[in-house]
C-alpha cells in the first residue's frame, strides 16, 4: 500500500500543477467579471507554442529552451485571450459564446499550424522538466518520499503562483479593484476604477496562466503536442474553480482533490487494491462533486456577482 | 453610395445581412490564414466545393446532406433552448449519451428492421431528454446557471461512455463498441442507391420533420408561446399564471431530446458504432448553426447545410490541396465570433444609418 501511495502522490502532484495554474487563471478572469469557458482553448495555445518552441530551439539552446518554451506558452495564451477580452468586454458579446469560439478556434488553429509546419498533427519535444530529489528535504521520513523525492519543479512554481495570486487579489489595491469589477462594476466605476481596463487585465492574466498550464502539460507528463491535448483539462479547471468557491485556497484544495481523483482513475488498473473500482467513479467524480457543490452553495451565491454580464455604464 | 449605406444599416435588412457578412468574413479570414501559411485559397475553396458535391458529384452531395442531418438537429437543440431563454452548451453530452443508448439497443436487442430502428431512435431521444433534465431542474429550483451544469454533464457523459462501452458492448478494439445489427440501421437501400452509395439516410427526414414540428410548436401553439414567455421574462410569465419551473425543465428536456436524436442519426445512420474518448464536435458546431440561423428552425436548416458542406468537403480538400482540414473549424470559429459581437456592430450600423437618413451624408 505504501508503495502505491509513494508512486501515486508524485504523479498526482505533477498532474495537479497544470490543472491548478489554469484554474487560478480562471479565478482572475471571473473575479474581474468575465466568465471564461475558453480556458481549454487558451491551455491548448500554450501547449502548442511551448511544444513548437522547445522542439525548434532545443538543438541550439539546450535546457534553456524548456524555460523559453514555458515563457512563450504564457505569452501566447495571454495574447490569444485578448480575443475573448475584445469580444466580451469591448464588444459586450455573450461571454459563453465568445469562450466557445476561443475553444473551437484554438483547437483548429493549433492543429492546422502543426500540420502545415511539421506535416503531422503532432509535435514532440526531446526533453521536458526532469524530476529531481530536493536536496535535504527529500531525506525527511514520510514527507520526503511523498513530496520531495522524484519531484517535479512545476508543482513548486505553481504553488508559488497561488501564493502570489492570493497576495495580489487580497492584499494589493489592484486586487481589490479587480474583484470590485466582478462584484459591482458600477460602484467600482463611481470610485474611479476603469472597469474596462480591469476586465482586460483579468482576462489577460487568465490567458497567461492558462497558457503556462498548457506549457506544463507538454513539459511534465505529455511530452508532445497532439489533438489529444484538448481532452478537457480546461473544463476540469473550471470545475475546480467553482468547487473551490472562486478563492485561491479553495481552488488549491479542489485542484489537488481532482488531480488525485484523476490520477487514481488512470492508475486503478495497476494496483490490486483499486482494480475492482470502476474508473467511471473517479473520472466523473470532479464533475458530479461540482454540481453537488453548486446546489449546496446556491443558498448564498458564492461566485462573483457580476460575472457573465457585460459592463454597461447606462444600466443599473 | 448613400442608398447602399441605408440598405446596410436598416433594421429590416439586417436579418439577412448579418449572417451573410458573418459567412463572408469567415471565408475571408480562412483565405488569409491560407495565404499566410502558403496555400492557394482559390484552389482550396474550389476543392471544398468539389469535395462537398456541389459541383455535380451525387455521392459527395449525399455526404453533405448526411453531415447536414446531424448539424440540423444539434443546431435545433441549441436554437430551441436560446428561444426559451436557455443556453444549451450540453448538446454534445446529450448527443453522446443518446447515441450510446441507441447503439446499446442496436447491439443487444433482436427485432425486425423498422421496430428495432424506431426503438433505438426513441431510446436516444429519451436519453438525451433525461440527460438535460438535471440542468433544467437545477435551473428551475436552485437558479443554478445551465451553462455550468451542462458543461459538467458533458464531461460526465464523456467519462460514462468511456467506461460503459468497453464494459458492456466491447468491440474489436478497446476504444470502440461492436457495430449495431443491420436491423437497427437508419440507412435504406433506395436512398443509398439514389446517392450512389453515400451514407445519407432517413435520419435526414427525421431532421427535416423536427424542423417543421419545432417551428410549429414555437410559433403556432400556446405551449410554445408559454415556453418563450418564460424565457423572455420569467417573472411576468409567473404573474400571468404560467408554470415557470415546469416550463424551464420542459424546454431543457426538449432541447436535450433533439440532441439525443442527433446522436441516433449520427451513430445509427453513419458510424454504426460508438467510439470512446470523443465529445462529438457537432454539439459545439450546433452553437454556430443556431447563431447563424438566427435561432429560427428554417434558418437552422439552411445554416446546417452550409456547415454540412464544409464538413463533408474538408477531407477531400486536405487530400487534394494539402490544406489541413482544420481550416473548416477555423472558419466556423470566426463565424461564431462575428455572430457574438454583432449586437455592437448593429448599434454602430444604426448610428451611421441615422446620420445618413437625417439629411447628412454627403455623396
Amino acid at each position: 500500500m505504501w508503495d502505491a501511495i509513494t508512486s501515486i502522490v508524485p504523479l498526482a502532484l505533477t498532474y495537479t500543477a497544470p490543472l491548478l495554474v489554469i484554474a487560478i487563471g480562471g479565478l482572475f478572469s471571473e473575479r474581474s467579471g468575465v466568465v471564461n469557458i475558453g480556458l481549454e482553448g487558451l491551455m491548448g495555445i500554450g501547449a502548442f507554442t511551448s511544444a513548437f518552441m522547445i522542439s525548434t530551439t532545443y538543438g541550439s539552446l539546450g535546457d534553456v529552451a524548456i524555460w523559453l518554451g514555458l515563457a512563450a506558452a504564457a505569452l501566447s495564451g495571454g495574447v490569444f485571450s485578448l480575443l475573448h477580452a475584445f469580444a466580451s468586454v469591448t464588444m459586450k458579446a455573450d461571454q459563453v459564446v465568445s469562450g466557445t469560439a476561443v475553444n473551437i478556434l484554438s483547437s483548429a488553429i493549433t492543429v492546422y499550424l502543426a500540420r502545415s509546419l511539421t506535416g503531422s498533427a503532432n509535435i514532440q519535444i526531446i526533453k521536458g522538466l526532469i524530476r529531481f530529489n530536493v536536496p535535504g528535504l527529500s531525506a525527511i521520513p514520510v514527507m520526503g518520499p511523498l513530496f520531495f523525492q522524484n519531484a517535479n519543479i512545476a508543482i513548486f512554481i505553481v504553488l508559488l503562483i497561488v501564493l502570489i495570486s492570493w497576495y495580489v487579489l487580497y492584499r494589493l489595491p489592484f486586487g481589490l479593484r479587480l474583484r470590485a469589477c466582478g462584484e459591482n462594476p458600477h460602484a467600482a466605476d463611481s470610485m474611479g476604477v476603469n472597469v474596462i481596463k480591469m476586465r482586460y487585465a483579468g482576462v489577460f492574466i487568465s490567458g497567461i496562466l492558462a497558457g503556462l498550464g498548457g506549457g506544463f502539460v507538454i513539459t511534465t507528463y505529455s511530452g508532445e503536442f497532439s489533438p489529444l491535448v484538448y481532452s478537457g483539462l480546461g473544463f476540469l479547471a473550471l470545475a475546480a474553480l467553482i468547487f473551490g468557491k472562486w478563492n485561491p485556497w479553495g481552488v488549491l484544495g479542489a485542484a489537488l482533490f481532482f488531480g488525485f481523483a484523476k490520477t487514481v482513475a488512470d492508475m486503478s488498473r495497476l494496483f490490486e487494491a483499486l482494480k475492482t473500482m470502476p474508473n467511471i467513479l473517479f473520472n466523473t467524480f470532479p464533475y458530479v462533486a461540482t454540481i453537488v457543490a453548486l446546489v449546496l452553495f446556491s443558498k448564498n451565491a458564492a461566485g462573483p456577482r457580476a460575472a457573465g454580464e457585460p459592463y454597461d455604464v447606462g444600466k443599473r | 453610395m448613400r442608398k447602399w449605406i441605408l440598405f446596410f444599416t436598416s433594421e429590416r435588412n439586417q436579418k439577412i445581412i448579418v449572417p451573410f457578412l458573418a459567412v463572408m468574413l469567415g471565408f475571408l479570414v480562412g483565405a488569409l490564414v491560407m495565404l499566410f501559411s502558403g496555400y492557394n485559397p482559390v484552389e482550396a475553396y474550389l476543392a471544398l466545393l468539389k469535395g462537398a458535391g456541389l459541383l455535380g458529384n451525387i455521392k459527395r452531395f449525399g455526404d453533405t446532406l448526411l453531415s447536414m442531418t446531424t448539424l440540423t438537429l444539434t443546431g435545433l437543440s441549441v436554437a430551441f433552448a436560446f428561444r426559451t431563454g436557455l443556453f444549451n452548451i450540453g448538446a454534445a453530452g446529450q448527443m453522446l449519451m443518446g447515441g450510446f443508448v441507441a447503439v446499446y439497443v442496436g447491439v443487444t436487442l433482436s427485432l425486425p428492421w423498422v421496430v428495432h430502428m424506431l426503438l433505438a431512435v426513441f431510446a436516444a431521444v429519451l436519453t438525451g431528454a433525461l440527460w438535460a433534465f438535471l440542468p433544467g431542474l437545477l435551473k428551475a429550483k436552485f437558479k443554478i446557471h445551465e451553462v455550468v451544469t451542462t458543461i459538467m454533464m458533458n464531461w460526465i457523459a464523456y467519462w460514462s461512455v468511456y467506461y460503459l462501452v468497453p464494459t458492456y458492448i466491447p468491440g474489436h478494439f478497446n476504444t470502440e463498441s461492436i457495430p449495431i445489427k443491420p436491423t437497427a440501421t437508419l440507412r435504406v437501400e433506395w436512398l443509398t442507391q439514389l446517392f450512389h452509395g453515400s451514407y445519407v439516410n432517413i435520419g435526414l427526414f427525421f431532421a427535416l420533420a423536427a424542423v417543421v414540428i419545432i417551428w410549429w410548436v414555437m410559433e403556432k401553439t400556446v405551449f410554445g408561446y408559454e415556453l418563450k414567455a418564460v424565457g423572455f421574462n420569467g417573472q411576468a410569465a409567473k404573474y400571468a399564471g404560467m408554470k415557470v419551473s415546469r416550463n424551464i425543465i420542459l424546454s431543457m428536456m426538449i432541447a436535450g431530446g433533439l440532441a439525443g436524436l442527433a446522436g441516433a442519426v449520427f451513430y445509427l445512420g453513419y458510424t454504426d458504432n460508438i467510439k470512446i474518448g470523443v465529445l462529438p464536435s457537432q454539439g459545439f458546431d450546433g452553437i454556430a448553426v443556431a447563431l447563424l440561423g438566427l435561432n429560427n428552425p428554417f434558418g437552422v436548416a439552411l445554416a446546417a447545410f452550409l456547415f454540412g458542406f464544409m464538413n463533408a468537403g474538408k477531407l477531400f480538400m486536405q487530400s487534394a490541396t494539402a490544406v489541413p482540414n482544420e481550416l473548416v473549424p477555423i472558419i466556423n470559429a470566426i463565424i461564431i465570433f462575428f455572430a457574438a459581437i454583432y449586437l455592437m456592430i448593429k448599434i454602430w450600423l444604426q448610428k451611421i444609418g441615422k446620420r445618413f437618413s437625417e439629411g447628412g451624408g454627403d455623396e
